[in-house]
């Protein structure tokens, strides 16, 4: 298992592009918005957690896809199939090293895109945290939509349409925690909501992944 | 302990291919398919590595004890050659890659990224991949595919190495590897009648 | 005599093909009886006006929203578990049903809202849920749509099911939860059967039923014609053209 995330981690830093790919459209779509939106203060600081959470989401998305279709389209899956490691731990290794590689750095960027968007000084621990607590989930969730998709050429567009409604409760509950910060009001009971929907998806959905895996290898 | 297949039907895209192929593969054994294009060898030796559930029949004695060759190499080219051997060895549980890679001659290649190795560069490290997972029963499917005659008798010496070890091989194949000791198995008269699976002919 | 019998497709589409007119009848009948009725022969609310009538579409092609879905996970519990083809493709067949019960309840509660909050859409959690499911709905079609090999299409829209179903649920309560921050507690409500008198609750009864027959036999026919594409195939197979 250490092999596998060493492996994946040491593939997404050299192949060129999966590591910053997801940082710098995470920067793109922050400085589209106040393009959409226009220039306000005021109103890009009251959007502000809320763009910075559909920012990560998307970000997380555009990168989902790499997680198991490179290795499909190779054949190594199919020589880790057969390997005495249960494909419950390749996808849960899959998407540990998908949330170090895309997650992380979008969780320590955040901060410095809340000053693009005059994010108030309050809400940056939440977005922070916030972002900590609720990307693992984006990983896994996702590494469930591509170990449904795997097989299919061009997969990606549907598995855009499986992932996104399964991330509408992260989002919810994240993006309050983060509007919750800014505005001073308490943030235990969305985020502890969070943090419930973040450990639940980490311990049963890899089962889930890992069914739908092993018939796509079929 | 013998590999051994009983009845075996397979099929692919939903059409019945083969059916009743039986036969058993001893240690320091090799056995070659032999048929057509489209019998059914790749789906065969796919059903017997386990990545594929068989339509009936059995295969005994394969549990985690098969390594498996297809179509593509399962290879990185963004690793280096030796990098592309250890993780593999390690997700096997095996740490030596040194024989595997003088087997086939890749020493003055292991510091090379897979992906500038040729064709048949690459075909040698996905086969040294067989040495390192330290299984007994090689599933090779078509395994001198782009290689040139050095490197199949280099695979050849790789392959009664492993049979000399105790190991056997099951492969298809159409080149002639001088391995005289190999049995061959024809599997045309296994073929299928035109007929639909099993799980179908309840529709009917 | 088990009822696992029928899920043998030919004695489903033997069974079936007798009970479908029968379907189909009553189906029509509740719905026009419990329409005009409705439409009709009602008082308008003292408040509402005749915008309440809207109700008898409304109501049940809600209710059938959820239903169709709680039957897709049903029929894919089933076919997880005992692997009958039979149960597969009526959750296949049951999808765009309910997505379109989806639909119509949207748009009726849209046409329904705007003579009443003064707005087509508002971000009210129910509303929100069903545009949830719908994606919900539309994931699963794209996904049975896309894989080539019945069975392997079967297995994963089924775990689809099963999962969609809990992030569903999930999604149910984020949604309450989130709208309750904006708007300190619910202030569209749409808990009709608590306050609605006997003179509309019969009728609406009646399109109920209408609208669960017409579910069901909608699916049944569906269901049929995904057996007989599947029957098709098996023969082109077994001649050796497919």
């Amino acid at each position: 298992m250490k092999a596998l995330l060493y492996r994946d981690l040491i593939l997404s830093v050299r192949a060129g592009g999966g590591f910053g790919l997801g940082l710098a459209f995470f920067l793109i779509v922050t400085v589209l918005v106040p393009f959409g939106v226009g220039p306000q203060t005021e109103l890009l600081a009251r959007i502000a957690p809320g763009i910075l959470w559909i920012g990560a989401l998307l970000a997380c998305l555009l990168s989902l896809d790499r997680i198991l279709a490179l290795d499909w389209e190779d054949g190594s899956l199919d020589l880790l199939a057969t390997a005495p490691l249960p494909v419950e731990s390749i996808v849960t290794v899959k998407a540990l090293a998908h949330w170090i590689t895309t997650g992380l750095p979008l969780v320590l960027a955040a901060p410095v895109l809340g000053v693009l968007l005059s994010l108030p000084l309050p809400a940056y621990q939440w977005v922070l945290i916030s972002l900590a607590v609720g990307t693992p989930a984006l990983s896994v969730i996702g590494t469930f939509g591509a170990s449904l998709t795997v097989g299919l050429k061009r997969g990606g567009l549907l598995m855009s349409l499986l992932v996104l409604p399964l991330y509408v409760p992260t989002l919810i509950f994240g993006a309050e925690v983060a509007r919750r910060g800014a505005e001073g009001l308490t943030v235990q009971t969305p985020l502890l909501l969070l943090a419930g929907i973040s450990f639940g998806v980490i311990a049963l959905l890899p089962f889930a992944s890992a069914a739908v895996l092993r018939i796509n290898l079929r | 302990m013998n590999l051994t297949v009983r009845d075996l039907a397979v099929t692919r895209g939903g059409i019945a291919i083969l059916e009743g192929v039986s036969f058993d593969l001893s240690p320091r054994e090799a056995l070659v398919l032999r048929g057509p294009n489209g019998i059914g060898k790749t789906t065969l030796l796919r059903s017997v590595a386990g990545l594929q559930p068989a339509e009936a029949g059995t295969v005994t004695g394969a549990e985690d004890r098969i390594a498996h060759a297809g179509h593509s190499d399962g290879l990185k080219a963004m690793l280096s050659v030796t990098e592309n051997l250890r993780f593999w060895a390690s997700v096997f549980g095996t740490s030596d890659i040194e024989p595997a890679l003088a087997a086939f001659d890749l020493l003055e290649l292991r510091d090379r990224m897979a992906g500038t190795l040729s064709a048949g560069q690459k075909r040698r490290l996905g086969l040294a991949r067989l040495m390192v997972t330290g299984r007994p029963i090689w599933v090779l499917d078509e395994p001198t595919v782009s290689l040139d005659a050095a490197s199949v008798a280099l695979f050849a010496e790789a392959v009664r190495a492993h049979l000399a070890r105790g190991g056997s091989a099951l492969m298809a194949t159409h080149i002639d590897l001088g391995l005289a000791e190999a049995r061959v198995l024809d599997l045309t008269p296994f073929k299928a009648g035109p007929r639909a699976r099993a799980m179908d002919e309840a529709f009917l | 005599m088990s009822l696992w019998e029928y899920a043998n497709p030919v004695k489903f589409i033997r069974t079936t093909d007798k009970l479908l007119p029968w379907l189909w009848i009553a189906a029509v009948a509740c719905l026009v009886i419990g329409l005009v009725w409705g439409f009709f022969l009602t008082p308008d609310d003292y408040r509402q006006g005749s915008t309440v009538k809207i109700i008898y579409l409304h109501v049940p092609s809600a209710l059938m929203a959820i239903n169709a879905w709680m039957m897709m996970l049903v029929a894919s519990l089933i076919w997880i578990v005992r692997r009958h083809h039979v149960s597969a493709l009526a959750a296949r067949a049951a999808a765009p049903v309910g997505a379109v019960m989806t639909l119509i309840a949207l748009a009726t509660g849209a046409f329904w809202g705007q003579p009443m909050w003064g707005t087509w859409w508002a971000w009210d959690p129910r509303l929100t849920s069903f545009l949830i499911l719908f994606l919900f709905y539309l994931g699963y079609m794209a996904l049975w749509e896309a894989i080539e090999n019945d069975d392997t299409a079967a297995d994963l829209t089924s775990i689809l099911c099963l999962v969609g179903s809990v992030f569903a649920v999930l999604s149910r309560y984020a949604v309450n939860f989130w709208n309750q921050g904006l708007h300190q507690g619910a202030t569209l409500s749409l808990d009709a059967e608590e306050n609605i008198s006997d003179v509309f609750w019969y009728p609406l009864l009646v399109c109920i039923a209408g609208f669960v027959l017409l579910f069901i036999a909608l699916v049944f026919l569906r269901t049929q014609t995904e057996i007989r594409a599947r029957r098709t195939r098996a023969l082109l197979a077994r001649e050796g053209q497919a």
